[in-house]
């Protein structure tokens, strides 16, 4: 599929402060692309920069094979005239115009005809469920709701791209798990390519084709699909950021991985390339507890019922490890433990990183 | 369709042509007057001569006006900060009966303008003309006045009157905005009220009752009305008063403008001190108040004195607004000034007479209102327009325009009179003065600063995100502007138009330093008629003028009560 979106080169920085530096990504045409890192990293920069909103200080970015900002040429293509729709975090929802006046307003740039506009725009209401609502204020609607009418508005005029900037992070849970599958239906339903930036990677896994992972440094560290991101991440960092990892520092000894300073062997393939430490990275549904080895032993630290789950911290010689299981399964296989008592673990996915890169994610 | 929305670029940059006009309009109106006040007071024959600028400094005359505005801001600054510190502190932190409307009623004397109110005191007041003074003589059978007005004190005390809302809302908004746990631990602690508000209280509102107290410094030092109203029959003269006399009496000789231009001098350079000590002692006590929420501070029972000290209240505003305002009206209605006040000897025929009849005074309505919604009109649009690119343009450059931005806020009136004069009386080619358009210009200086803190506080409230979103919708800059900036800031908008026409209203200060006879304002009407010994007129303009400032201010609450709602 061909790229709609290209950023390459791409510099950015506010006096001393480097937000973004040397930044290649394409975006394919009708994919649902989300750039997912922590808040404070210039993900929001680069959604500005492709918006027309900022300039950048070096690189190119083109849009359907037309560059819109050149730092070379000084060639720059002002917001209006890039064809994008675009939802702000706080929704930016004119707070003078009525629901409907806000969703008409780029028709209406566009000079539609008043005919069309109205049948457009009362169509676009229904699709995000406002029916009946057109003529409130934005004052008398709820977040949500006004949620829905910045959606509306980005994609009324029928844009090829999308962007969408932190739009569920001002919602409350229930919400936002209910708009995240609505917007996936509505790119889905309107075949745009969306770029979307978040801080969550829940929401990121769930709606996206493919995304990226920024750190904070603005620098891109893995693009691929979800089941890429979750099961074979690039670094440490990836994998820290995708959910909540346990870290077991291991001990070579003859070509063999022990727990800590143990002499318990990670029940697990050894790590490939070269390291001077390794840690051992999993997460807690990672872990498969037994009664019984073989696995390594441990004691249970800790039991906490979480309803629809488990929850043991297990201490492994002289490592603690989170471990959760679903309360059916413990229950089904005499699975629920008592603090102190003993336990075997093995592995279902176990990932080896560099030390080194512990100490960074940890700064 | 997407290829087709995306157009090339023409490139021109709005931006900087926006940018330009800005620093342009604050250059000519504002920066350039002043510059050559600065010039006019160091150089002579084009030449840096200090020795100059000390020799006419240490004129007796001259610096007996330094002196005379030293002392009079200061006793007026001290006296202010009392006043209007302990009011605040009753409607704020005591259980005093009807609190609410107390504070309102302390918020009045804004509304009336101190050479008025001077004017009054000077009926009542006057060592042997005014009517308490005459009372008093008469009653007790002395020939010793009870006070006279034409002194320090009388002057002093009649600033305070009217400058001390200045103080009290300050610390009002202090107080109401202090995080009440701040002294409940302090009770918790085990301290006394007394204790409280000695070691908590006092020290966290502090800069605000500092910052108020140099706000009244800042306009008592550079304020013309009252002092030549009560002070110029004494000999008393303070800064501005004595270059309006240099200005006025020797008709534009250089040596009289070098005078005004080394007293203006004194007057900028303490202005930028106050300025900067302000905000020194703002950004001080920045950390200490909660800001935005408001609490339930604990309140003093005052028991046995709650209605005592209510009445004093009353008796405060009746003693120091109704009676002036009372007397303006009667004397206003009285044939000739001096008759006794009573029944039979008032009549609304001088009214009628100002209103219909006398030139004088219907042209200076007419200039005055005209000037007003003029000035008002002009200042509002620039004002957008600056505090547009001051709050939201990014553009290299804009630097310059916040110093400059920073200029109005401390350039008294007098001194915009002096530059203005300086400036547009034809060594630049232009020659307006006595016209109505020099007094015109100068208001646009005189009254930026206001359209500019209104405007850009309406601006703050817009999100960058609104304007944002309607770009990326396809509409262009100006459009954004048209369909989601303006209408957004419309209320700023309004409010600085009336935070200007109102005061243009009254003006006093600027318009009496470059009136020529057919283009007299209100308040240059008022004060002339007064020194040509017409009080009876002057007085009834003066009542005339209380009337539109009342409706007006009526007006503006009620759309300001409409925009909050």
């Amino acid at each position: 599929m061909e790229d709609i979106i290209k950023v390459e080169g791409v510099a950015k920085g506010y006096g001393k402060h480097q937000v973004l530096q040397n930044l290649d990504i394409a975006i394919k045409k009708g994919e649902c692309f989300t750039l997912l890192g922590p808040s404070g990293c210039g993900k929001t920069v680069l959604i500005r920069l492709i918006a027309g909103h900022e300039v950048p200080d070096a690189g190119k970015i083109i849009i359907d094979d037309t560059v819109v900002a050149d730092s070379e040429t000084g060639e720059y293509i002002p917001p209006e005239r890039r064809g994008l729709g675009i939802v702000f975090q706080d929704y930016a929802v004119w707070p003078h115009m009525t629901v409907f006046e806000n969703i008409a307003y780029p028709l209406k740039m566009e000079k539609r005809p008043k005919a069309e506009i109205n049948e457009l725009v009362m169509k676009m209401i229904e699709v995000v469920g406002m029916k009946g609502l057109d003529k409130r204020l934005p004052s008398e609607l709820s977040g949500g709701q006004q949620q829905r009418v910045a959606l509306a508005r980005a994609l009324v005029a029928d844009p090829s791209v999308m962007l969408l900037d932190e739009p569920l992070s001002n919602l409350d849970a229930n919400l936002r798990e209910e708009m995240r599958f609505e917007i996936k239906a509505l790119q889905r339903k309107f075949g745009i390519t969306v770029l979307f930036v978040t801080h969550d990677q829940e929401v990121a896994l769930a709606i996206s084709d493919r995304l990226a992972i920024m750190d904070a440094n603005g620098k891109i560290r893995q693009i691929g699909n979800p089941y890429e991101i979750f099961e074979k991440p690039a670094d440490l960092f990836v994998f820290k950021f995708m959910g909540i990892a346990n870290f077991v520092h291991a001990t070579e000894k003859n070509g063999k991985f022990y727990v800590g300073n143990g002499s318990q062997e990670i029940p697990w393939e050894g790590p490939k390339g070269k390291a001077a430490k390794w840690v051992a990275g999993f997460r807690p549904s990672d872990v498969e507890i037994h009664r019984e080895g073989p696995g390594l032993k441990g004691i249970i630290h800790r039991a906490n019922f979480l309803g629809a789950t488990m929850d043991y911290a297990i201490d492994v010689d002289d490592q603690s490890l989170r471990t959760e299981i679903e309360t059916h399964t413990a229950i089904n296989n005499n699975l629920m433990f008592k603090e102190g008592e003993e336990c075997y673990i093995t592995f279902k996915a176990l990932h080896w990183f560099d030390a080194e890169q512990l100490k960074e994610v940890e700064e | 369709m997407a290829s087709g929305t995306i157009k090339k670029d023409s490139g021109f940059g709005i931006a900087q042509v926006i940018l330009f006009i800005s620093i342009a309009i604050l250059v000519i109106f504002v920066a350039w007057p002043v510059l050559l006040i600065l010039f006019n007071a160091f150089f002579v024959d084009g030449k840096f001569n200090s020795m100059d600028f000390y020799k006419v400094l240490t004129e007796p005359e001259t610096f007996q006006a330094l002196i005379n505005s030293l002392i009079i801001a200061s006793m007026t600054t001290v006296g202010s900060t009392i006043v209007g510190t302990f009011f605040a502190w009753l409607v704020t932190r005591t259980d005093l009966p009807y609190k609410t409307f107390m504070k309102s009623l302390f918020l009045v004397p804004f509304m009336l303008p101190s050479f008025i109110g001077a004017l009054a005191w000077k009926m009542l007041l006057s060592p042997h003309a005014g009517y308490i003074n005459k009372w008093f003589m008469a009653t007790f059978n002395t020939t010793e006045p009870l006070f006279n007005i034409y002194t320090y004190h009388g002057i002093s005390c009649v600033e305070v009157m009217y400058l001390f809302p200045f103080v009290f809302i300050q610390v009002c908004g202090a107080l109401e905005r202090m995080d009440p746990t701040l002294e409940e631990s302090a009770r918790i602690s085990g301290a006394g009220l007394f204790t409280i508000t000695r070691k908590i209280t006092i020290p966290l509102v502090l800069p605000s009752i500092m910052s108020g107290a140099l706000l009244i410094m800042l306009y008592s030092m550079a304020h013309f009305g009252t002092v030549a109203v009560l002070g110029i029959e004494q000999g008393i003269y303070n800064i501005p008063t004595l270059i309006y006399e240099k200005i006025h009496e020797s008709a534009g000789s250089f040596a009289s403008i070098r005078t005004g231009t080394v007293l203006a001098t004194v007057l900028i350079v303490s202005a930028a001190c106050i300025i900067w000590a302000q905000q020194k002692v703002l950004s001080k006590g920045h950390y200490q108040i909660i800001g935005g929420k408001s609490f339930r501070p604990m309140e003093l029972k005052l028991r046995g004195l709650r209605y005592p000290l209510l009445f004093f209240c009353l008796a405060y505003i009746g003693f120091t607004i109704l009676l002036p305002t009372v007397v303006i009206f009667m004397v206003g209605g009285v044939e000739t000034y001096g008759l006794p006040l009573t029944w039979e000897n008032l009549s609304l025929d001088n009214y009628k007479y100002i209103l219909f009849e006398y030139d004088v005074t219907r042209d200076a309505i007419f200039n005055s209102v005209t000037l007003g919604l003029a000035a008002a009109f002009i200042t509002m649009f620039a004002g957008v327009m600056i505090s547009y690119v001051i709050v939201k343009m990014k553009v290299r450059g804009k630097g310059i325009l916040e110093f400059l931005g920073m200029l109005p806020f401390s350039v008294p009136g007098s001194v915009i009179a002096l530059g203005v004069i300086l400036a547009w009386s034809g060594q630049f080619g232009i020659n307006i003065y006595n016209t109505v358009w020099i007094i015109l210009v100068s208001y646009i200086a005189r009254y930026m600063a206001f359209s500019l803190k209104a405007n850009s506080a309406a601006l703050e409230q817009v999100h960058d995100s609104l304007m944002e979103a309607s770009r990326s919708c396809g509409a262009s800059m100006w459009q954004s502007l048209k369909d989601i900036v303006i209408p957004l800031v419309r209320p700023g908008m309004v409010s600085a138009f009336f935070l200007i026409f109102l005061p243009a209203l009254r003006e006093l200060t600027v318009s009496i330093m470059l009136y020529a006879p057919t283009t007299r304002t209100i308040g240059v009407a008022i004060y002339t008629l007064n020194e040509d010994g017409e009080t009876v007129m002057s007085t009834a303009l003066a009542g005339i003028a209380l009337i539109i400032i009342v409706l007006g201010q009526m007006f503006i609450n009620h759309l300001t009560k409409k925009a909050s709602e």
